[in-house]
C-alpha cells in the first residue's frame, strides 16, 4: 500500500512535465517549417519582408529549442527515473524508435547551431535554405519515432509473453503497431496547424498594437493559410484517429464519447455534464459516433459495458475530447472565414475585434495540444501499456518522488516565465520597421564594402 | 565478438564522447564565471563564448544518447539505476536545464546580468560532481535490495571516501580537459592574452588531475578488491596513459604545438577510461547486475547496432561539417564574423 503515494507523485510529475514539454516540442516540429515555408517564399518572390520573417521567427524560434532540450531530456531521464518497471519491460521492444529519435534530434541539433550562425555567410541564399531542411526533418522525425512510442504503449505488439517472459521479440512490428499511422499523423499536423495559428496571433497582435506595417499583413496572411490547410487534414486525420480507437482501443473511444452501451447506430455526445451516472444537457447528433467510428450510420460500437470495472478510463476524458475538438472547428471556421475574407475583400476581418479573435487562437491551439495528450494519456489509464502493464505496477519505489515534484515545479515556471519574458523583451526592443532599417543600412554598407 | 561487448563499447563511446565534449563546456562556463569575478572578463568571454554558442546542443545530445542508449540495450538497467537515482539525476537535470536557460536567456535572449554568468559557471561543477555519483554507485556497496526494489544508502555514499575522491577527480579533469582545449582553441583565434592565462591554467590543473585519478585506484583497494585487482592487471595501459599525460603537459610548458597537446591529452583520457572499463567488465554495477544478465534481446540489440551504424553515417559527415564551419573556420574563430541570425 506505501508504494501508492510514489505512483501518484510520480503520474503527476510526467503529467507535468509532458504538458510543459508539449508546448515546446510542438512549436520547436512546427516552426521549423514554417521558417523554411517564409525563407522559401521570400527568394522565390525576392521579398525581403518573407527573409525577415524567417530570420525573426527563427531568433524566437532558437528560444523555444533552447527551453525545449532542456525539458526534453528532463523526460528522457523521467521515463526510466519515475517508470524503472515499464521501462525494463518496454526497453526491449520499443527502445530502437527511442534510439532513433535521438539521432533525429542530433541531426536537427547540428544543423540548427548551423543555420543560426550563417544568416550571411552565403551568397547564394539557396544554400543557407538548404541547412533548413535537416533542421525541419529531424525536427519532424523526432516527433515521429515518439510519437511511435506512445502508440506502441496504446497498441503493444511485436512480442509473446510465456510466463512472465518476452520472447519472439521484433523491434520493427513493434513500431508499426496498429496505433503509429492515426497517431505520428495526428501529433505532425497539429504541430503544423498550432505553429501557424501561434505565429498569426503574434502577427495580428502587432497589427492590433498600431503597427500597419505590410510586413505584419503578410506573415498573417501566410500563417492563417497554413493554419487553415493543417487545421483541415486534423480533422480528417481526427476521423481515422476515432476508426483506430474503435477497432483497437474501444474502451478509450468510448468513455471519451459517454458511450455506455454497445449498439447500432449509436449518437455522439457532445458537451454535456455527467451527473449520478447520468448525461445531462448534452448535443446528441444520432448516428455520429457509429459513422465516426465505422463510417457507417448503423454499424455498431463497442460501449462501456463490455469493459470490467478496473480497465475502464476516468470518464472526465469526454471534456477533454470537447475542449480538443471545439477548439480544433473554432480555429477550422476563423481561418476559413479569414482566408474567403481576404479573397472576397470583407471589411470585418481587418476589424479590431476579428483580430483579436484571431490573437486568441494561439493560446487557443496550445490548449487544444495539451487536451489532446491529456486525453490520450489519460484515456488509456489504467494501462501504462494497454493490456500488459498497469500503471500502478510500473512506477518506482522511491519515497522522494514529491521533493522532486516540487522542485521541477519550481524549474518550469521559472522556465516558463524566463522564455515568455525574454521572447517578449526581444521583439519590443527591436521592432520590424527598426530592423528593417537597419537591413537596409548594412547592405548599403556591405556595397560600399565591396566596391572599395 | 558477442552482441553484449558490442553494445557497451559503443555506449563507451558516447560516453567518453560525452565526458570530453561536456568537460570543455562546462569548464569553459566555470572560467568564464571566475574571469567575471577577478576581472578578467575581457581576456576570456569572447573566445569562450564563440566557441560554446554553436555546440552546446550537441554536447547535451551525447548525454542523451548515452541515457537513452543504455536503457535500450541494457533494459535491466533501468531497473536498478532509475529507481535509485532520482534525486541525485533530477538534481543533474535541474542544473542542466540552468546551463540551458543560460543559452536561451543570456546568449539568445540578450538578458545579461553577471549574477547568471555566475550560475551558469557554477552548474559546470556541480553537474559533474552530481552525475560522477552514478560511477561511484557502479562500483557497489550503495545499493540495498529490498522487497520494494533497490533502495540508495546516502549515508554510505555521503561518507565514503571513494564518493569523494571520484567527484574531486571529476572536477579537476573538467578544469584541465576545458583548460587544455581553450588553449588551443584560443591559439587558433590569435587571442594571446587568453592563451598565455588557459595556457597557466592549464598546467595549474594538470597535476591536480593525475593526482587525484591516482587517488582513485588507492581507494578502489579497500572499496571493491575485485576491481582493484583487475585495474593492477591493466597497469601498462595505465602506464601509456601517465606517458600521455607527460607529453601533454611538456608541450604546455614548452607553450609549442597546442593542438598535439589536446590530442595526447584525449589520448590519455581515453586510455584510462578504456583501462577502468575493461577492467569494470562484465559489471554494470557491482554484484548485482552484469551486462549479460542486463542485456536485450538479440533481435533489440542486432536492430540497435544497425541503427547506430545508419546514424553515425549521417552524423559523422554532418559533425564534421559542424566543426569545419566554427571550430576551423579561421575568419569565425577569429571573430572576424558574425552572422548570427
Amino acid at each position: 500500500m506505501g508504494n501508492e503515494e510514489a505512483v501518484f507523485f510520480s503520474r503527476v510529475l510526467t503529467e507535468l512535465t509532458l504538458s510543459f514539454h508539449i508546448i515546446y516540442a510542438t512549436i520547436g516540429v512546427g516552426v521549423p517549417l514554417m521558417i523554411m515555408i517564409a525563407q522559401w517564399v521570400g527568394i522565390k518572390k525576392q521579398d525581403e519582408h518573407y527573409i525577415l520573417l524567417a530570420r525573426r521567427w527563427t531568433r524566437g524560434f532558437v528560444i523555444t529549442v533552447a527551453v525545449g532540450v532542456v525539458t526534453g531530456t528532463a523526460i528522457g531521464l523521467q521515463l526510466s527515473l519515475l517508470w524503472p518497471n515499464f521501462m525494463e519491460l518496454a526497453g526491449n521492444v520499443i527502445a530502437l524508435p527511442l534510439f532513433m529519435e535521438t539521432f533525429a534530434f542530433f541531426f536537427e541539433a547540428i544543423f540548427l547551431g548551423i543555420y543560426i550562425y550563417t544568416w550571411d555567410r552565403f551568397k547564394n541564399q539557396k544554400r543557407h535554405l538548404l541547412l533548413l531542411i535537416p533542421v525541419a526533418l529531424g525536427a519532424s522525425f523526432s516527433a515521429i519515432f515518439i510519437t511511435i512510442v506512445n502508440a506502441f504503449m496504446n497498441a503493444p505488439q511485436g512480442f509473446d509473453l510465456v510466463n512472465g517472459q518476452l520472447v519472439n521479440v521484433s523491434p520493427i512490428v513493434a513500431m508499426f503497431n496498429p496505433a503509429m499511422p492515426t497517431k505520428v499523423a495526428h501529433v505532425l499536423v497539429t504541430a503544423y496547424m498550432t505553429s501557424a495559428f501561434v505565429l498569426a496571433a503574434i502577427g495580428a497582435y502587432r497589427l492590433l498594437k498600431g503597427s500597419s506595417h505590410t510586413y505584419h499583413k503578410k506573415a498573417l496572411f501566410l500563417t492563417m493559410k497554413l493554419g487553415f490547410i493543417f487545421s483541415i487534414a486534423t480533422a480528417i486525420i481526427g476521423d481515422f484517429s476515432g476508426k483506430y480507437l474503435a477497432e483497437y482501443q474501444p474502451e478509450k473511444l468510448a468513455a471519451a464519447e459517454w458511450h455506455f452501451e454497445t449498439g447500432e447506430g449509436a449518437p455522439l455526445i457532445l458537451y454535456g455534464v455527467l451527473a449520478n451516472d447520468e448525461v445531462k444537457y448534452a448535443i446528441k447528433i444520432p448516428y455520429a459516433l457509429s459513422f465516426l467510428a465505422h463510417s457507417s450510420l448503423y454499424s455498431s460500437v463497442i460501449g462501456l459495458d463490455q469493459f470490467a470495472e478496473e480497465d475502464i478510463p476516468p470518464l472526465y476524458i469526454h471534456y477533454l475530447f470537447d475542449v480538443m475538438v471545439t477548439i480544433g472547428m473554432w480555429m477550422i471556421g476563423l481561418s476559413a472565414v479569414y482566408l474567403a475574407g481576404a479573397w472576397l475583400r470583407w471589411g470585418f476581418i481587418t476589424a479590431k475585434w476579428f483580430r483579436w479573435l484571431i490573437v486568441l487562437g494561439g493560446p487557443l491551439s496550445i490548449i487544444a495540444i495539451e487536451a489532446g495528450w491529456w486525453l490520450a494519456e489519460v484515456g488509456r489509464q489504467p494501462w501504462i501499456l494497454r493490456g500488459i502493464m498497469r500503471t500502478s505496477e510500473a512506477a518506482t519505489t522511491s519515497g522522494q518522488v514529491d521533493l522532486m515534484l516540487l522542485l521541477f515545479a519550481g524549474l518550469y515556471l521559472i522556465l516558463g516565465i524566463g522564455s515568455m519574458l525574454v521572447l517578449w523583451r526581444m521583439f519590443r526592443n527591436n521592432p520590424v520597421e527598426q530592423e528593417l532599417e537597419d537591413r537596409r543600412a548594412e547592405k548599403a554598407g556591405d556595397i560600399k564594402w565591396t566596391l572599395k | 565478438m558477442d552482441l553484449e561487448i558490442i553494445g557497451i563499447t559503443v555506449l563507451g563511446v558516447f560516453l567518453f564522447g560525452y565526458i570530453i565534449v561536456a568537460s570543455i563546456d562546462f569548464g569553459a562556463g566555470f572560467f568564464n564565471a571566475y574571469s567575471t569575478l577577478t576581472g578578467k572578463q575581457h581576456i576570456l568571454t569572447k573566445v569562450i563564448q564563440r566557441y560554446l554558442s554553436p555546440v552546446w546542443e550537441v554536447t547535451n545530445v551525447f548525454l542523451v544518447f548515452f541515457f537513452v542508449g543504455i536503457v535500450g540495450f541494457f533494459p535491466k538497467t533501468a531497473y536498478y539505476y532509475g529507481s535509485t537515482l532520482l534525486v541525485p539525476a533530477s538534481i543533474a537535470i535541474i542544473l542542466l536545464a540552468i546551463r540551458g536557460a543560460y543559452y536561451a536567456f543570456t546568449i539568445y535572449g540578450g538578458l545579461e546580468h553577471r549574477r547568471y554568468t555566475i550560475l551558469y559557471g557554477l552548474t559546470g561543477l556541480f553537474i559533474p560532481a552530481s552525475l560522477s555519483i552514478v560511477l561511484v554507485i557502479s562500483e557497489g556497496g550503495f545499493v540495498r535490495l529490498e522487497r520494494s526494489g533497490p533502495v540508495l544508502d546516502y549515508w554510505t555514499l555521503f561518507t565514503s571516501p571513494l564518493s569523494w575522491s571520484i567527484v574531486v577527480l571529476s572536477l579537476t579533469s573538467v578544469l584541465y580537459i576545458s583548460a587544455v582545449f581553450l588553449t588551443w582553441y584560443s591559439r587558433k583565434a590569435k587571442d594571446w592574452g587568453a592563451v598565455k592565462l588557459l595556457r597557466k591554467y592549464a598546467l595549474g590543473w594538470a597535476l591536480p588531475a593525475i593526482i587525484t585519478a591516482a587517488g582513485i585506484i588507492v581507494e578502489m583497494r579497500t572499496h571493491n578488491p575485485e576491481h582493484y585487482s583487475r585495474l593492477v592487471d591493466l597497469w601498462w595501459m595505465f602506464a601509456l596513459s601517465v606517458l600521455l599525460f607527460a607529453g601533454t603537459v611538456y608541450l604546455l610548458w614548452k607553450g609549442i604545438a597546442y593542438g598535439i597537446a589536446f590530442v595526447l591529452m584525449t589520448g590519455q583520457f581515453a586510455l584510462a577510461f578504456l583501462a577502468y572499463g575493461i577492467s569494470h567488465y562484465p559489471y554494470l554495477m557491482y554484484p548485482y547486475l552484469t551486462i549479460y544478465d542486463s542485456f536485450t534481446n538479440e533481435a533489440m540489440a542486432t536492430a540497435l547496432v544497425i541503427a547506430f551504424i545508419a546514424g553515425l553515417g549521417l552524423l559523422l559527415p554532418s559533425l564534421y561539417l559542424l566543426l569545419r564551419l566554427f571550430l576551423f573556420n579561421k575568419e569565425y574563430v577569429q571573430g572576424n564574423r558574425d552572422d548570427h541570425v
